[in-house]
């Protein structure tokens, strides 16, 4: 189990968390590997995790009638996925599949709620990295709404 | 000067190539030309080409208003007005042997293609390259080919809003991935053009990897009608965007750009 | 060097400059003033002034006959070097291509008679922008080389004048660019004018009319004319650190007041002798056969001005009338290295609604001054 550290260490999530919550963490941490258009979560399965990448591709769709599925983000390596472990009803809200082989690290929510709930201060120190995540990607599907809007074709 | 060629790239956006006859029409990567179609009118327009082959010259042009439209109706044969070129010039000598990042999408990628061009040509003169390029869709990406060949000697790393799930390549607004294309901040130049509020964006991520101000470059688009600095239209602050730009260092244009209605 | 001429020899002066050519210079006609044609001193307006403010001006009757004891309309001499609207090129549609005729610039020689020293100020502002920039203008150019200048110094400022305060006015410098220099004095029924001449031509016309060299006592009393009418002047403009002032205030609650009352009819662009924006349209025939392309003058306060693809760049009338006034007095500095403003005031008395120039820039100096802007 411990060999995950260094892994979780150098995550761009986990950068700078203090090591005695690191090795707390590594506890939760789980080593998988996703093959090419392999399905990783689909929308409404229970989210009891998240994931950080390592190395590879993730593609988040909406399955959409009529087009099918829409790819609306994708994820490589140094992001992570799945917030929805920490909020109700802990549902997946998307589909998440592999786009190409990809390494990543699977952290168990249910593992983490109970360790945050003891100690406030790691639950802050995830909750800001977490924060920082979630409002970034609000950002930024802000700025695409914006671009809808900036873009000025003819619908010929 | 004679069209050519007309080439549809996406809906409503086309490529022109015009024939500048024997003298060529020598430019510089970032330069525009007042192109004017017959009782229509004069826009500016970008030149799209790349800058070692005078002998085609070549816009993209969207058809958006009367003439732009007017000029996406052009057919080969077809003669249109053109004087030019105006303005300044991506720094593409200043910056040999750096790291190079372009930042950019949709229509965006016609101003900077020539200084794509150039540093395609001379690829050993510059260091890491990166053409980041985000479109609404796949179908809106422009110069697809040309991307293709590009990606033998550059990183091209297209991105889009959204897309069907053959798509290889980014999904969401390119200010998303800067932080992903790991720059040596001491190293690069960037090199940006898209609406004022999506470069503004793009520049916060350039800064957050520890680009300076001074090496982001960007073109700006205002009212040019003249050329020449003298029809005032196209005024920022004390800088008239057809003399002084369209491309400005970032540093030399901040304070304005954060004036609002300026 | 000055000579001086009498009112009753006035017309021998004029006599000489129609040799150069056509005389334009202030006359009313049809109870309206403006720069038309002279043939003899008999059209000036004689015994007339003017009574300005915002938004207002009235011809008024004067008990003297002086010619010249006013100060400016609404024409300034922009109108002749930069007609409001003048053909570029005519354009003709061939089997393939079209062809393109550029238009001629005028030849015709003329004399400007009775330029105040802030449209002497104005001239050579627009000099600046359209001869001595990297790209001169033709037709302003030619226009300019054809013109004679004669200038006329302010003894009668109105209330809407403050060319004092930007060094403009009311007398005019020897340094200035003019051919001929006059000043009018009428003293104990005395009526004579002071010549001097600022070049080769405006002297060669003093020698060809054998003027007598003014007397000393002449000198001094017109000078102090002069000097009286800049004590008398309406309006002042504090002109430290304006530059500074206007880039600092560019979120000033001023502008929304003023934004209020602004129409944004672009009059002040109009009469203003030194706004040079201008725009280039196309006039088609039925046939579609022929074009003409146009240049008129443009105005920062039209919506149009700003346009990008997509909207405009300034849409409030906040924007606009900020534009308007920064460009003018703040960046035209940056631009051109002098104030884009002489102080003329013909903005504040041809604004349908008075807005007032000075008096914008002295409320937002004082709630700068007192730290309150943004």
């Amino acid at each position: 189990m411990h060999d995950l550290l260094p892994f979780l260490a150098e995550h761009d999530f986990f950068k700078d968390l203090d090591e005695k919550y690191l090795s707390l963490l590594v506890g939760c941490a789980k080593n998988v590997r996703f093959e090419p258009e392999q399905v990783i979560h689909r929308e409404g399965e229970p989210a009891d995790e998240f994931y950080l990448i390592r190395k590879g591709k993730v593609r988040v769709e909406i399955h959409s009638t009529g087009i099918g599925p829409v790819v609306i983000q994708t994820l490589t390596d140094g992001d992570v996925f799945g917030s929805n472990w920490l909020i109700p009803p802990y549902k997946w809200l998307f589909d998440y599949r592999a786009v190409e082989r990809t390494r990543a690290l699977s952290m168990d929510g249910k593992c983490l709620r109970g360790k945050c709930d003891e100690d406030h201060d790691l639950g802050y120190a995830l909750m800001m990295r977490f924060s920082q995540v979630l409002s970034k990607r609000l950002y930024m599907t802000r700025m695409q709404l914006l671009l809808e809007l900036e873009s000025f074709e003819d619908d010929e | 000067m004679t069209v050519s060629k007309v080439e549809k790239e996406t809906r409503g956006t086309f490529t022109l190539e015009l024939d500048p006859g024997e003298s060529g029409f020598p430019f510089l990567p970032g330069q525009f030309n007042m192109l004017y179609v017959f009782g229509n009118g004069e826009v500016p327009i970008s030149i799209s080409g790349d800058p070692e082959r005078p002998d085609i010259l070549v816009h993209t042009v969207r058809a958006v208003g009367k003439v732009s439209k007017a000029l996406c109706r052009l057919r080969p044969g077809d003669v249109l007005g053109v004087r030019g070129p105006y303005g300044s010039s991506w720094p593409v000598d200043a910056c040999r042997e750096r790291d190079i990042l372009f930042v950019t999408g949709g229509l965006g990628l016609a101003p900077l293609r020539p200084a794509v061009f150039h540093i395609f040509n001379h690829r050993r003169d510059y260091g890491k390259v990166i053409l980041l390029y985000g479109a609404r869709s796949p179908d809106r990406l422009l110069y697809t080919k040309e991307l293709e060949t590009w990606s033998r000697a550059l990183r091209v790393e297209p991105a889009v809003g959204s897309a069907g799930p053959d798509w290889k390549g980014h999904v969401g607004i390119v200010t998303n991935f800067i932080a992903r294309m790991d720059c040596d901040p001491a190293q690069t130049k960037a090199m940006i053009c898209s609406s004022e509020s999506m470069m503004r964006s793009m520049i916060s991520e350039l800064n957050l990897l520890g680009i300076p101000d001074r090496e982001i470059h960007l073109t700006l688009e205002r009212n040019m009608k003249c050329g020449l600095g003298l029809c005032g239209h196209c005024q920022l602050g004390p800088t008239f965007v057809c003399k002084n730009g369209p491309v400005y260092s970032y540093d030399r244009v901040k304070e304005l750009l954060a004036k609002r209605e300026l | 060097m000055h000579f001086i001429i009498e009112r009753e020899n006035l017309d021998r002066l004029l006599a000489a400059l129609q040799e150069h050519g056509r005389i334009i210079g202030p006359r009313i006609t049809e109870n309206t003033f403006g720069h038309r044609d002279i043939a003899s001193s008999q059209d000036f307006p004689a015994g007339w002034t003017f009574e300005q403010d915002g938004g207002f001006f009235r011809l008024r009757q004067r008990r003297d006959p002086s010619l010249f004891a006013y100060t400016v309309g609404q024409d300034s001499w922009k109108k002749e070097l930069y007609p409001p609207r003048s053909r570029l090129l005519s354009l003709q549609k061939t089997e393939s291509s079209f062809s393109v005729t550029p238009e001629k610039s005028s030849s015709e020689k003329v004399v400007f008679f009775g330029v105040r020293p802030c449209d002497l100020a104005a001239i050579q502002i627009q000099d600046i922008i359209l001869i001595q920039g990297p790209f001169a203008d033709p037709e302003y150019s030619r226009r300019r080389e054809n013109a004679m200048i004669v200038a006329i110094e302010c003894t009668q400022p109105a209330a809407t004048c403050f060319c004092a305060s930007l060094g403009t006015g009311p007398g005019i410098s020897s340094s200035s660019d003019y051919d001929l220099a006059l000043t009018e004095v009428l003293d104990d029924g005395l009526h004579y004018f002071l010549v001097r001449a600022g070049t080769e031509q405006g002297r060669a016309v003093i020698a060809g009319l054998g003027l007598a060299e003014a007397p000393e006592q002449n000198i001094i009393r017109a000078e102090n004319l002069v000097q009286e009418a800049a004590s008398r002047m309406g309006r002042t403009m504090d002109q430290k650190g304006i530059k500074q002032l206007l880039y600092d205030n560019h979120e000033h609650p001023r502008w929304d007041q003023v934004a209020r009352r602004c129409l944004t009819c672009g009059n002040c662009t109009q009469v203003c002798p030194t706004c040079f924006c201008h725009s280039v349209y196309d006039r088609v025939s039925l046939s579609g056969k022929e074009a003409e392309r146009f240049r008129s003058w443009d105005s920062c306060f039209l919506l149009d001005h700003s346009y990008i693809h997509g909207g405009s760049v300034r849409v409030s009338s906040r924007s606009r009338y900020r534009q308007w006034i920064t460009h003018k007095l703040a960046s035209w500095i940056d631009q051109f290295k002098v104030s884009g403003c002489v102080g003329c005031g013909r903005c504040i008395t041809w604004c349908p609604v008075g807005i007032d120039i000075t008096e914008e820039i002295q409320a937002i100096r004082q709630s700068d001054e007192r730290g309150c802007n943004a």
